[in-house]
C-alpha cells in the first residue's frame, strides 16, 4: 500500500509520529483517535488525510444530544404516519422514511472514504460504547427493512476528542491514538511557511518570538495556539506592520493586535499586569 | 523480545490489553514500518497507549527495554527531597489514649510568644527532648513530634494531624478524577440522590398526550412532544485538601470521580481544613486563582445540596478563632463561615474519611459535627448512603 502513503499535505505539516499514526491506522483500517491542545489542526488533520490520499471526504460533528444511532440511520415514523393520513402513494414502502446517518454513506460510498466524528467527547458517555461494533465489523443491522448494511471498503476513520470526557476502555482498545503536541519553533516556522510563503523572515521570527513569550505568561486561562497564531499574522500582514514594532525588548512593548492571540478578557487583564509590573521594574 | 515488553508495560502501571498488543503485531507483519527502531517506536505508542498521561511512563519502558539502559522507575517512584535540618530520624509512637492524655501548652498567643523566643535562643539542630525546636521531641515546635497546639516546621506529611502552623509550603495535586476502579459502588449510592425532572427543548413524543389529542382533533394527527427527563439534582462538593488529608486522598478521589460523572450540576471547589473566606479549584494554583466564597454563596442557589468532604481533624483554634487559620490570616472565624454556607444551603452534609472510632479523641471533629447540626457521616459506603438519605429528608 505504499502509494497510499499520508506524508502531510502543501497546507498541512505533518511530524513523524502523526504520519506513522495516520499510516498505522489506514493500513489496518482500524479508527485513528486524535487528542490534543484545542487549536493543534486535529479537524483539519482528517480533511489533508482525504485530500493527499485523495478520498472522498465526511464529517460527522458531535453535539451533547447527539445519539450513536443517529449515525447509522433514523427512522421517520410520524411523517410516515402523517403520509398515511393524507394517502401518500410513498407510505408502502417502509424504506422512502428511512434516513441515511454519515456511517450508511460512508459505508455504502464507492471508494474508501475518510471519515472525522469530529469531537466525539462532547456527546452522552454512552455515545462511543454504541458505536463498538460497528466500528468493529463495519456493519450494522436496519431493523425496519431487515437488512445488514456493510462496509464496501473500510473507511478511514479519524475521531477527534478535547478531553472533555474520558472514552470508556473498550472503545480505546479499538483504535491507534495521537496525541498532537503543542508544536515547537522549528515545526511552528514550517507551519506559518506553509500558510503564508511570502512573509519577510524577520516579521516570522519576531512574530513566533513575541507568540511563544505569551504561550510562557503563568496562569493564562486559555493559551493562544496554531490557529490563533496564524490569524494574528493574517492581521499583522494586513495592517502591514512592521517588523520593529514587535521587535526588541518585549516586556516594555505590548505586542500590536493582541486580541487576536488571547481570547479571555482574564487573560488580558493579567497580561497588561505583567507588563506593566516588568515595566515598572526597568524605570 | 516483544512479549517481554508487554509484560513491562503493564508492570509499569500502563493499561496495555492483548488487543492492542496483538494490534500491534499485526501492523508489524503488515509491515507498516520499514524496521527503523524511531518507526516502530511511533507505531507501538500509538497501538498500546491510548491516554497522554502515559506517554512518559511508555517512553521509560521503551528506552529501557530496547536499549538496554538501567530501569529509570527507582528514580521515578522513590525520588525524595532531603531535608537538611530537621531531617527526619526517630519518630515517637504514642496510642490514641496517650495522645488524648498530653496537655495543651496554654492559649494560643503564648504559643506564638514562645515559638519566637525558643526560635532566638536556639542555634543548632535538635533531636528528641521536649523543649527545643527540632525532631521527635514533645516540644510544641518541630517535626515527627507529638503535642496537641504544636507548630509543624520542615515536614513532608503532617505527622500527627495537630500542627498549628504548616510552615512549609507544599504543592498538592488536584484530585485525579480518573480513579476509576471501585467507583462503581459510590455511584450506586449517589445514584439515590437523583432526581429526575423535565427541563430543556421538546424532543421526546408524549404518546399519552398526542393519542388524547389525536381523538379530540376527530382522529387526525397531532403531536404533542416533550422534554427529555434529565437528572436535576445541583450538588457543591467541597473538599479538604492536603495535609492530614493526604492519608484519605484515595478515598476522596472515588468519591470525587464517581460524583463527576453522576451528575451534569456538580461545582467543586477546594479548601484546606476548613472553610473561610477563599476557596480555590486548582490545587496547583491555590494561591494566585482563589475564588471569595461570599461570590460562591451568592452564586449557587439554595437548591444546591452541599455535600463537604473533610477529616476535621484540626486545632480547635481553626474554627473558633479569627486568624487561627494554618496558612493565612483569616478575619473571621471558620464557623461563622461554615455557619453562613449552612444558611445558604440548608440542605448539607459533612463526610468524614477518618474512621469513625476516633472521632470521639479529636475535639475539632466533635466541634465540626455540632456546628453541622450532627450530620457529619464515615466516608464509607454505608455512610455515604446514611449521608444523601439524610439530605433528602431536609426540606
Amino acid at each position: 500500500m505504499s502509494e497510499s502513503r499520508f506524508r502531510g499535505t502543501e497546507q498541512y505539516i505533518a511530524t513523524d509520529d502523526l504520519m506513522m499514526a495516520v499510516n498505522a491506522a489506514v493500513t489496518l483500517g482500524r479508527p485513528l483517535l486524535v487528542k490534543g491542545e484545542p487549536g493543534t489542526g486535529k479537524t483539519q488533520l482528517a480533511e489533508e488525510v482525504a485530500r493527499s490520499l485523495n478520498r472522498p471526504f465526511l464529517q460527522w460533528h458531535i453535539k451533547s444530544t447527539t445519539k450513536a444511532q443517529q449515525g447509522l440511520y433514523e427512522y421517520d415514523a410520524v411523517s410516515r404516519l402523517r403520509d398515511s393520513q393524507l394517502g401518500d402513494a410513498r407510505v408502502h414502502d417502509i424504506g422512502n422514511y428511512i434516513v441515511k446517518g454519515k456511517l450508511w454513506e460512508a459505508f455504502t460510498i464507492d471508494v474508501q472514504p475518510v471519515l472525522l466524528i469530529d469531537e466525539i467527547d462532547k456527546a452522552d458517555i454512552e455515545f462511543p460504547n454504541d458505536l463498538l461494533h460497528e466500528l468493529d465489523r463495519m456493519e450494522f443491522f436496519v431493523y425496519e427493512t431487515r437488512e445488514v448494511i456493510k462496509a464496501h471498503h473500510r473507511p478511514i476513520i479519524i475521531i477527534t476528542s478535547n478531553n472533555e470526557k474520558e472514552l470508556p476502555d473498550a472503545f480505546l482498545r479499538r483504535c491507534f491514538f495521537h496525541y498532537i503536541r503543542f508544536p515547537d519553533k522549528e515545526t511552528m516556522e514550517r507551519i506559518v511557511n506553509v500558510h503564508y510563503p511570502n512573509l519577510k523572515k524577520r516579521l516570522l521570527s519576531e512574530s513566533l518570538e513575541a507568540f511563544f513569550e505569551i504561550r510562557d505568561v503563568p496562569g493564562l486561562k486559555k493559551r493562544p495556539s496554531t490557529s490563533e497564531l496564524l490569524d494574528w499574522i493574517k492581521l499583522l500582514v494586513a495592517e502591514d506592520i512592521p517588523p520593529e514594532a514587535l521587535r526588541g525588548d518585549q516586556h516594555k512593548i505590548v505586542p500590536p493586535l493582541y486580541g487576536a492571540l488571547l481570547k479571555n478578557e482574564q487573560d488580558v487583564h493579567l497580561f497588561e499586569r505583567l507588563l506593566f509590573m516588568s515595566r515598572r521594574k526597568k524605570d | 523480545m516483544m512479549t517481554d515488553f508487554f509484560l513491562k508495560l503493564r508492570q509499569a502501571g500502563i493499561p496495555v490489553t492483548l488487543t492492542e498488543f496483538l494490534t500491534l503485531l499485526e501492523a508489524l507483519s503488515q509491515r507498516v514500518t520499514a524496521h527503523n527502531v524511531e518507526e516502530f517506536y511511533y507505531l507501538a505508542r500509538a497501538a498500546l497507549v491510548k491516554d497522554e498521561r502515559h506517554y512518559d511512563r511508555f517512553d521509560q519502558v521503551f528506552g529501557s527495554h530496547f536499549k538496554g539502559l538501567e530501569t529509570l522507575f527507582d528514580q521515578v517512584i522513590g525520588a525524595k527531597v532531603p531535608l537538611e535540618w530537621l531531617h527526619k530520624l526517630a519518630e515517637l509512637t504514642l496510642t490514641d489514649e496517650d495522645k488524648a492524655l498530653i496537655e495543651s501548652l496554654g492559649g494560643w498567643e503564648k504559643l506564638m510568644e514562645t515559638f519566637a523566643k525558643r526560635m532566638a535562643e536556639q542555634e543548632g539542630r535538635h533531636e528528641g527532648g521536649n523543649k527545643w525546636i527540632g525532631t521527635a521531641g514533645r516540644s510544641p515546635f518541630g517535626t515527627y513530634g507529638y503535642n496537641p497546639e504544636g507548630i509543624r516546621i520542615g515536614q513532608h506529611e503532617s505527622r500527627e494531624r495537630r500542627a498549628v502552623k504548616v510552615w512549609d509550603r507544599r504543592e498538592f495535586r488536584n484530585l485525579d478524577d480518573t480513579v476509576e476502579l471501585g467507583t462503581r459502588n459510590i455511584k450506586v449510592a449517589l445514584r439515590r440522590l437523583r432526581r429526575f425532572a423535565r427541563e430543556g427543548a421538546a424532543e421526546e413524543l408524549d404518546l399519552d398526550d398526542t393519542i388524547r389529542s389525536t381523538a379530540r382533533n376527530a382522529g387526525y394527527l397531532e403531536l404533542k412532544m416533550v422534554p427529555e427527563r434529565h437528572n436535576a439534582v445541583k450538588v457543591l462538593l467541597f473538599l479538604d485538601i492536603g495535609g492530614s488529608m493526604d492519608d484519605h486522598i484515595r478515598a476522596c478521589e472515588e468519591l470525587f470521580s464517581a460524583a463527576r460523572s453522576e451528575f451534569k450540576h456538580l461545582e467543586y471547589f477546594y479548601f484546606h481544613n476548613m472553610v473561610y473566606e477563599g476557596l480555590w479549584k486548582d490545587n496547583r494554583r491555590r494561591y494566585t486563582e482563589k475564588t471569595e466564597t461570599l461570590t460562591v454563596l451568592n452564586t449557587f442557589g439554595h437548591d444546591y445540596k452541599l455535600i463537604l468532604v473533610g477529616d476535621a481533624t484540626m486545632s480547635p483554634y481553626e474554627i473558633t478563632y479569627p486568624g487561627g487559620s494554618v496558612e493565612h490570616f483569616n478575619p473571621e472565624a471558620g464557623e461563622v463561615w461554615l455557619d453562613r454556607l449552612l444558611r445558604t444551603w440548608p440542605r448539607a452534609i459533612w463526610l468524614n474519611p477518618q474512621s469513625q472510632k476516633r472521632w470521639s479523641y479529636v475535639p475539632s471533629i466533635q466541634m465540626v459535627r455540632e456546628l453541622m447540626g450532627e450530620r457529619m457521616y464515615p466516608l464509607t459506603l454505608e455512610g455515604l448512603g446514611q449521608g444523601i438519605r439524610a439530605l433528602q429528608r431536609i426540606r
